[in-house]
């Protein structure tokens, strides 16, 4: 799989992230040798094996259905750089 | 018709537990905002969610009531995208492995019945509420509450196939009163405990190929999702007669102009990057869970719709009103226990009752009357004790006040004399104050009879039963 400057640059619009075109060659080059190095592991014949998602005993950690405490409005607030009327404010959004 | 339209529903259903899906913050709406969240529901860093056994217990419930075949093993995923109202930058539901698929369910339409498949359930959370407008002066931001954020839901995810809003909406209908049966989910759609997005194709009549889907949002309530799907299906037809292209997009509902118009996202809105949640793990909802579910489903409207049809002979239009919620059914059930009546225990529950909730704006959960008391008055009108326009009246008042119909009857003095020896006493003292008239009446001015009654009516305050009063007169006056 080669990565090019066009995933790159998907990828960094996804994530909201701003690339100068230095930084665009840089992890252009970066990822693909990333990729190729995990790529090893495609060598391996895995067609009969199931996806390991975890290697935690298969028990499901419940929790029964009781209201705890939450926080302090102002808590909740408190880091946000914005807010007001007990609201967090932010960028104005446009659909 | 030259083409036909092809319907698939999503709908999301808000689950009615105390407290959210992975957290312990309160589910309840209506708060002061950001005052039910926490650490986790926030998003903050190194945090871990912790599933709610309820809300998988729910989730279990409506996948049984409709058909839908348990996975023993799901799992949870984050669908990352950016936007305001989700604080992590991921919602947690699930994906690849849903909780449960392959189900299905009837409805009625056009006096037959149509199966429509359901193609999965799977359990997700909420997002938070972006607030604009009213009562914001300072146009260039928005106002998050992430009250919302985290509070279970589970999404539905039907099968294309309706072909008709009109399809659509009974399918909807009968989600919805599957899901207030189970008392899982209030069905609120204004307030949002129950949404739908409908995705929307059109192709020519017989073709096999699906046509491209516009997916419609911001419907809320089954008048809107009608007019929203009707306005699409047009708009589709249109475009294809005009030879342009169907472009695959999301569409909002304009309720004010009845109109549906693109949202223009980004083109890569729809890039989510799903991948296992890691911080939870897969879900093993386990035989002895959902053997539980099972044992407590209740019964379900169509079934019970159906038995009251049975059993009570009363008309499927009767039973289906009756069977319009659990509430109203349990009620109407213990009038005819008690009566043996169905038909007149319908006319009173269906006819009156819902009548004076309706001007009230009440359930039936709400109100004070019982209904052994409205079995008590069915017996008095059966009796003659009362007539069934005084009923009305009396009605009103126990509706109003709780107390049985017998004090209020003879609080009010509207007894109804139906003792025969005691108004054959009033008649002899009429006709022995009347001998003119008798005679008269007895040499063929038949007319007569109706001042006889009246002067007995009179006698008695107007609380002789009609019926009787005319049986003795003819009687008595037959000489």
């Amino acid at each position: 799989m080669s990565i090019t400057k066009k995933d790159v640059l998907h990828v960094a619009d996804l994530a909201r992230l701003a690339l100068t075109e230095k930084e665009i060659d840089l992890y252009t080059g970066q990822l693909q040798r990333i990729l190729s190095y995990v790529e090893k592991l495609s060598e391996l014949d895995t067609s009969g094996v199931a996806p390991t998602t975890t290697t935690v005993p298969p028990e499901t950690a419940f929790r029964e259905d009781r209201v705890t405490p939450s926080l302090a409005q102002e808590d909740a607030l408190r880091n946000a750089p914005l807010s007001e009327k007990g609201c967090f404010k932010v960028p104005k959004i446009i659909e | 018709m030259k083409y036909e339209a092809v319907i698939g529903l999503e709908v999301h259903a808000q689950l009615l537990t105390d407290s959210k899906l992975f957290c312990g913050c309160s589910t309840r709406f209506g708060s002061e905002p950001n005052t039910q969240v926490c650490q986790i529901c926030l998003g903050m860093p190194g945090v871990l969610p912790v599933l709610n056994k309820k809300a998988v217990e729910f989730a279990v419930k409506m996948s049984l009531a409709v058909n839908c075949r348990i996975n023993p093993r799901s799992i949870f995923a984050r669908k990352n995208y950016f936007y305001p109202d989700l604080p992590k930058g991921y919602q947690v539901s699930q994906y690849t492995e849903p909780l449960s698929e392959h189900g299905h369910l009837e409805i009625d339409i056009d006096g037959g019945r149509k199966r429509i498949g359901i193609t999965r359930i799977h359990m997700e959370e909420d997002a938070g509420k972006l607030l604009h407008g009213e009562g914001i002066e300072d146009s260039n931001f928005s106002f998050v509450d992430l009250n919302r954020t985290g509070v279970p839901l589970i999404e539905i995810v039907s099968e294309p196939d309706m072909r008709t809003s009109d399809e659509a909406v009974a399918y909807l209908k009968a989600l919805r009163d599957i899901l207030v049966y189970l008392r899982i989910c209030d069905g609120n759609m204004e307030e949002g405990s129950f949404r739908c997005d409908a995705n929307v194709s059109v192709r020519l009549m017989g073709a096999e190929k699906l046509g491209t889907k516009a997916e419609l949002k911001n419907m809320n309530s089954f008048k809107y999702v009608k007019e929203a799907i009707d306005y699409e299906i047009q708009r589709q037809i249109d475009l294809v007669e005009n030879g342009e292209k169907v472009v695959q997009e999301t569409r909002l509902f304009d309720a004010s102009k009845g109109i549906t118009a693109s949202m223009r996202s980004k083109e890569e809105a729809h890039d989510y990057r799903y991948f296992p949640e890691p911080d939870l793990l897969p879900l093993n909802v386990g035989a002895k869970l959902v053997d539980q579910a099972r044992e407590t489903l209740p019964e379900l409207p169509e079934a019970k719709r159906a038995r009251f049809i049975t059993d009570y002979a009363i008309p499927p239009y009767d039973a289906g009103v009756l069977t319009a919620t659990r509430e109203l059914a349990d009620y109407y059930e213990e009038v005819v226990k008690a009566t043996g009546e169905p038909k007149v225990s319908s006319n009173w529950v269906m006819g009156e009752l819902l009548r004076l909730l309706k001007e009230d704006g009440k359930d039936v959960g709400d109100c004070a009357l019982k209904p052994s008391a409205i079995a008590d008055l069915i017996g008095m009108i059966k009796k003659g004790a009362i007539s069934g326009k005084m009923a009305k009246e009396v009605f009103e008042e126990m509706y109003k006040t709780g107390k049985p119909p017998a004090g209020i009857v003879k609080a009010r003095g509207i007894t109804q004399i139906s003792d025969e020896s005691e108004l054959a006493g009033v008649i002899d003292r009429v006709l022995e104050a009347n001998p003119e008239s008798v005679d008269r009446y007895r040499s063929g001015k038949v007319q007569l009879f109706g001042f006889f009654v009246g002067e007995t009516m009179k006698a008695t305050k107007g609380q002789a039963n009609p019926q009787a009063v005319n049986k003795i007169l003819k009687e008595k006056l037959a000489g």
